[in-house]
């Protein structure tokens, strides 16, 4: 154990220096985050993710935000536990209508100021699953969004360059 | 493929079979007026497909005499009517009664949906219940976990899954080959490539075609890298949910690496849709070889240290060994596959076992173990990673030239296909029928979390609450996989 203490001491961070914010992301955000929400939050936001009926192909990619390369916590941006805590809500996967519910009871126990992010393909419109009787649809259907993160799925780069717009709008 | 009809005489004697341990079960499906069984005959390395024609919507209930077949039977029941005669659960299972249909999948109604779920009940003094999910703590699927516990231990752990329900086999039908592989291909997103493997075997068998060789040792690579990635990610998230970070940075680095190296070498970092039905969607990259050879040298410098600092770490292994333990005797009768079952002594892989191209070719073993504990599994993931890394340079060592896809024509063809492939939790099978309009008539997926879950109902028997988290990453079972 102490070697690979040790070694990222003298290793040098594997950190890499992060992508600009997305602008058309900034663009979409700019009506949607007033100037009292700002000044409350200050730079830093807690996330929520939720799951409602994604395949885990975006869980994988949120999840790869934590790691060395990316490393999310740099900027102030940290997942929390539940949605009492969140300033954000990351929304993955078409809703699927055995899920509905259960965002909507996540979004409302999300505390104002909030903003919603549908990450993936399938949150933007449902994706592939699109039509199903059993897809509620993209996360646009059941709660209201405020940035939309496209790809299939989004990679890290992608989903921290959503992410920091949002940060450099709501702050 | 071809699938036998069966009386009631040779389904009665399946069940037989099934229920004393001469066969295992694969997959138990609905295709009205039909339902589906596949079986395993693990000695030979055979597999039988059987159909039963039901009468009134009504068939000899498996599970009563086979509990593995339980859940499968009410999923069955509420897709497409088919009733189990004879079963003990009734309960729905992926119909929570919110889709406006009942039995999308067979004659669709608008009956009233169900009332309250009943959970099993439980009887005692001092028992306390804790209702975990769907939304979870984490980043994770959703699921419903009802926890009854004594105290810090838990005397009954009961699922309540089908919240990630899609309708995968819905859309399925009448679907295009080309965008039903990309439904397979997300069927559960952490085996992308496993899952379009075996839709592309299945379609390819049904179509009477294969693949070239190159494409062949191609599909392999990318079912290595996936393993690699998940095995790493698992190996510290197992860590992690003991508090022991430094694990779960390393191995995330390492995991990181991977992704990197299958997006530089395919073009996608989870290389979704790069399997398709007749090959892969694009030869390797020019610099993929030097990709790959860079990663494993990388690996092989890293990777031993980790085992090292895993296994000299004393208040880690307190937690993982002796935690979680599952029964030999239950894998057997699950027919539960991958680390789960290889855990607890099923000596089991489809790669060898039921060797499809191109695993005939390598030499590499399946690692074993019979404690069944969290320890087991962890051990099972880190040897497994050891395997892989030898037959991906046996793989890039010998890679065939030529095509790296051949054209196929779906029109006019109605045949069927199946297919196991050896995902990293385990063996997924996929069965399909062409309509003979180019387009897929029925295709059913059947994850390894289906003879999974319910064994992690086992494992936590008798285990703190506390140590549930890392019995469930040790078993790291799918949600979407299994929900569909």
């Amino acid at each position: 154990m102490r070697r690979t203490l040790l070694e990222s001491f003298t290793r040098g961070p594997l950190t890499e220096p992060p992508p600009k914010p997305d602008e058309a992301a900034l663009a979409e955000l700019a009506q949607s985050v007033d100037r009292a929400a700002r000044a409350r939050l200050g730079r830093s936001l807690s996330i929520r993710q939720v799951d409602a009926g994604s395949c885990n192909g975006c869980e994988l990619e949120i999840h790869a935000l934590g790691n060395a390369f990316y490393d999310l916590e740099r900027f102030g941006l940290h997942f929390v536990a539940s949605p009492r805590h969140a300033d954000v809500l990351m929304v993955t996967g078409p809703v699927t209508k055995n899920m509905r519910e259960a965002l909507l009871r996540t979004f409302s126990a999300t505390p104002d100021p909030k903003w919603v992010v549908a990450v993936g393909g399938c949150a933007a419109d449902g994706g592939v699953f699109a039509g199903s009787y059993a897809v509620a649809g993209g996360v646009k259907d059941v709660v209201s969004v405020d940035l939309t993160i496209p790809g299939c799925p989004p990679n890290p780069r992608q989903l921290l360059a959503g992410l920091l717009a949002l940060l450099q709008t709501a702050s | 493929m071809k699938r036998s009809v069966v009386t009631a005489q040779g389904w009665a004697d399946a069940i037989a079979q099934l229920a004393s341990g001469q066969r295992t079960l694969l997959g138990l499906w609905g295709d009205p007026p039909h339902v589906h069984m596949a079986l395993l005959d693990e000695a030979k390395g055979a597999v039988a497909v059987l159909a039963y024609h039901c009468t009134d919507g009504k068939y000899p209930s498996v599970g009563v005499s086979h509990p593995p077949a339980l859940r499968l039977e009410r999923a069955m029941r509420d897709l497409f009517g088919l009733e189990a005669e004879g079963a003990p659960d009734t309960r729905p299972w992926l119909d929570l009664g919110f889709w406006g249909v009942r039995q999308p999948l067979g004659s669709p109604n608008t009956e009233r949906p169900h009332g309250a779920y009943p959970f099993l009940p439980v009887e005692g003094e001092s028992l306390h219940q804790i209702p975990v999910g769907p939304v979870h703590a984490g980043i994770i699927e959703p699921g419903h976990f009802r926890f009854t516990a004594n105290g810090e231990h838990v005397v009954r752990l009961e699922q309540r899954l089908g919240y990630a329900h899609k309708g995968i086999e819905s859309l399925m039908a009448g679907a295009s080959l080309e965008q039903a592989a990309k439904l397979a291909s997300r069927t559960s997103g952490d085996s992308t490539v496993a899952y379009a493997y075996a839709f592309a075997l299945a379609a390819e068998a049904a179509l009477q075609t294969e693949a070239p060789p190159r494409a062949a040792y191609l599909r392999a690579l990318m079912a290595e890298l996936e393993r690699l990635a998940n095995h790493f990610g698992d190996f510290g998230a197992i860590c992690n949910d003991a508090s022991f970070s430094l694990m779960h940075a390393q191995t995330s680095i390492l995991r990181e690496r991977v992704l990197r190296a299958a997006e530089a070498c395919f073009g996608h970092r989870l290389m979704m849709d790069q399997v398709v039905p007749g090959g892969v969607a694009r030869d390797l990259a020019p610099d993929g070889v030097a990709a790959i050879k860079t990663l494993l040298a990388e690996i092989e410098l890293r990777f031993p240290r980790l085992i090292e600092l895993y296994d000299n770490t004393a208040s880690l292994q307190d937690r993982t060994v002796t935690t979680g333990i599952v029964k030999a005797e239950y894998v057997r009768l699950f027919g539960a596959g991958g680390y789960v079952g290889r855990a607890s002594g099923r000596n089991f892989d489809a790669r060898r076992n039921l060797a499809y191209a191109p695993y005939d070719k390598f030499a590499f073993e399946v690692p074993l173990r019979e404690e069944g504990d969290v320890n087991a599994r962890v051990w099972i993931r880190i040897r497994e990673v050891e395997q892989s890394l030898k037959l991906i340079a046996q793989i890039v060592d010998a890679l065939p030239a030529g095509p790296f896809q051949v054209p196929v024509h779906a029109l006019g063809k109605s045949g069927e296909g199946l297919a196991l492939t050896e995902a990293f939790r385990g063996d997924v099978l996929i069965w399909l029928r062409l309509d003979g309009k180019g387009h897929i008539e029925r295709c059913h997926l059947r994850d390894a979390s289906w003879f999974q879950w319910p064994l992690l109902e086992t494992a936590i028997e008798g285990n703190i609450v506390a140590d549930f988290p890392l019995c469930n990453k040790s078993f790291n079972c799918s949600y979407s996989g299994h929900d569909l």
